[in-house]
């Protein structure tokens, strides 16, 4: 009786718990911003999504193969079909000059630092 | 040796100890149980043929090297580091991708026709088909 009610009444915190694959990353920070290479092998540019919402950056995407009908799995090491990671950006960091690019299944992710954060030159003056 | 590729979260994690330990059967294979290795694979058949599937992303398909001898397929490459060199002024807060030569080997079941071989790369996953031979495909039959 209860289990049929779930699924209408499954909230956010339902949708993070369910069994995704963590794309491996690689972050690296420059004095212009960040930029993240995430593995995401199978997912085409229309079953990526890539969202910032408050300071919390979502990478979700769906795996497609090209199977042939009727074909029987003998040994899979990738058994789900959804990747999905979540990062929380900082303060500084603009979320709005997101740039995204998808590449032979690495996402190419640049995010720029706001520019009141860039790094300043400070002129010393000899007094 | 090889980096983990796809860690799993936590509880699907545990669900995929509990299912290994159900279906450990105490004989691995002897060329290892692959998991963590680069890339991760997945084989799959149908009755006219058997698919192998490769998750192998950024990699130039012209340094991809798919072979099969013997009825051995092997699967070898490299894949370059994305992160700058020590000269540049960047910090690297996390290096989980996977970064060098690979190689990997399946062996195929004996029924198939190397001849048949196709290899296709799309979106950072090398499909590799091979078809088995038409004696081999299950026929039916008919009563006279």
């Amino acid at each position: 009786m209860n289990d049929k009610t779930l699924p209408s009444t499954a909230t956010k915190s339902d949708e993070a718990r369910e069994a995704t694959l963590m794309p491996p990353v690689d972050v690296v920070e420059d004095s212009a911003g960040i930029t993240l290479y995430a593995d995401l092998p199978g997912v085409s540019r229309e079953a990526l999504h890539v969202r910032v919402e408050d300071d919390t950056l979502f990478i979700e995407g769906d795996l497609a193969l090209k199977i042939p009908e009727g074909m029987e799995s003998n040994h899979a090491e990738v058994g789900l079909s959804r990747y999905r990671r979540v990062f929380t950006l900082s303060k500084e960091l603009d979320a709005d000059k997101v740039s995204a690019e998808l590449k032979q299944g690495v996402l190419k992710l640049r995010i720029p630092k706001a520019e009141h954060a860039q790094p300043k030159r400070i002129q010393v003056s000899v007094g | 040796m090889y980096r983990t590729f796809f860690p799993r979260d936590i509880f699907s994690e545990l669900d995929r100890l509990q299912r290994q330990l159900m279906s450990f059967d105490g004989s691995p294979s002897i060329r290892g149980l692959g998991n963590g290795s680069f890339p991760a694979l997945n084989v799959g058949g149908t009755p006219s043929s058997v698919e192998i599937y490769a998750f192998a992303p950024g990699i130039d398909p012209a340094s991809l090297d798919v072979s099969l001898d013997r009825g051995v397929l092997s699967i070898s490459g490299e894949r370059r580091s994305s992160l700058p060199g020590r000269e540049e002024k960047i910090t690297v807060h996390i290096d989980e991708r996977f970064a060098g030569r690979f190689r990997r080997v399946v062996s195929l079941p004996e029924d198939i026709d190397a001849d048949t071989m196709s290899a296709a790369y799309n979106d950072g996953v090398l499909h590799v088909s091979v078809k088995r031979r038409a004696s081999a495909q299950p026929r039916r039959i008919a009563i006279q």
